[in-house]
């Protein structure tokens, strides 16, 4: 079997029944599904695929390129290394909250990256109101350094106005 | 001798289990086998007898063997739960959860913060159990497993935040 991952990324104004139109294509092609992830994001609709494609980038691209311009999406295509059952489990997770500024983003997983923090997983979104927008920003990882070590590097960070917190994962195998 | 574990998409592990009658020999030479195989699976806390093909309600929960207690929660030692019924559920949290039925998958999911539940030994005496934290999860994962329902079953998404995590109870 000469099947090859390919992650593909579709990015566009957001609407309803993009993900069959486009699944359905790749169905039709001859093509498997691996992980993926959808998320809107602003209003836009944004979706990563692991596809398993016997054909090369160019034969991925063409089966969905007709559904993707018509739904006014744009298309990128890459050959990627790795597959499945490649899961990564976390210890910890970090939630960080506060009235929106630049910033927050990059000092919170500068610090915790200095303090060991392996990143399998981030999301962050803004609420409140348009007047007085809050960051909000989860994490989920591996504290390679212990959990502590994560705390302490996060004390700087929450003298700058953000809420911290760190809870363990444990992971219950029954 | 370690018995093998069914595996998901596997449907016996759909089916609900019946109440044990029995407590004889057969009964508690079973028990011995269904917790070796517990202790033989990677980093298991507890196991159900219909994970195995046994379609009663037997359960074995013990937690203390973990490197770290986990912080809230109980720790009972090694509990044989035949015919549980949990009797009362408190607080809800979000936790982790994976199952040796369900190799290579972790997932959130909600549960009772603390239950109290009765059971019977591996001679037909009841008992009554509390527990909380990381064991009451186990507990709940385990007799989820006796009425046909996996944690898959139960998945909450990712971007379930920790905001909403305790739920607290009204009071009457």
């Amino acid at each position: 079997m000469n099947d090859h991952w390919y992650m593909l990324t579709l990015v566009g104004r957001d609407r309803p029944g993009i993900v069959a139109h486009i699944t359905h294509a790749l169905f039709e092609g001859g093509c498997h599904l691996g992980e993926t992830s959808m998320m809107r994001l602003g209003g836009n609709f944004t979706i990563m695929m692991m596809v398993r494609c016997a054909g090369s980038t160019h034969v991925l691209e063409q089966l969905v390129a007709g559904q993707a311009e018509s739904l006014g999406l744009r298309l990128h295509v890459d050959r990627i290394e790795g597959g499945l059952h490649e899961h990564m489990e976390p210890d910890v997770r970090i939630t960080v909250y506060g009235a929106d500024r630049p910033g927050i983003v990059a000092h919170v997983t500068g610090a915790l990256a200095e303090a060991g923090l392996d990143v399998f997983d981030l999301i962050s979104d803004v609420g409140g109101t348009a007047q007085a927008p809050i960051y909000i920003l989860q994490i989920e990882g591996r504290a390679l350094e212990g959990i502590p070590a994560l705390a302490s590097a996060l004390e700087i960070v929450k003298g700058e106005g953000v809420d911290v917190q760190i809870t363990p994962i444990e992971l219950m195998v029954g | 001798m370690s018995l093998d574990i069914l595996k998901y998409p596997d449907e016996r592990l759909k089916q609900a289990s019946q109440p044990v009658v029995r407590f004889d020999n057969a009964l508690r030479a079973f028990v011995d086998e269904l917790e070796e195989t517990m202790r033989a699976g990677s980093g298991g806390v507890g196991i159900a007898a219909p994970q195995v093909g046994r379609f009663e309600r037997i359960v074995i929960v013990d937690i203390s063997a973990m490197r770290k207690l986990p912080a809230g929660s109980s720790s009972s030692g090694r509990m044989l739960l035949i015919n549980l019924e949990i009797t009362g559920w408190e607080g809800m949290v979000m936790g982790r959860e994976g199952c040796m039925s369900v190799p290579d998958y972790t997932g959130n999911v909600i549960r009772a913060e603390r239950i109290h539940f009765t059971a019977c030994d591996e001679f037909g005496q009841s008992h009554e159990y509390a527990c909380e934290g990381f064991e009451a999860r186990a507990v709940q994962h385990e007799v989820d497993h006796l009425d046909g329902l996996l944690f898959l079953d139960r998945l909450v998404s990712r971007r379930t935040d920790l905001f909403r995590r305790k739920v607290y109870r009204k009071k009457d």
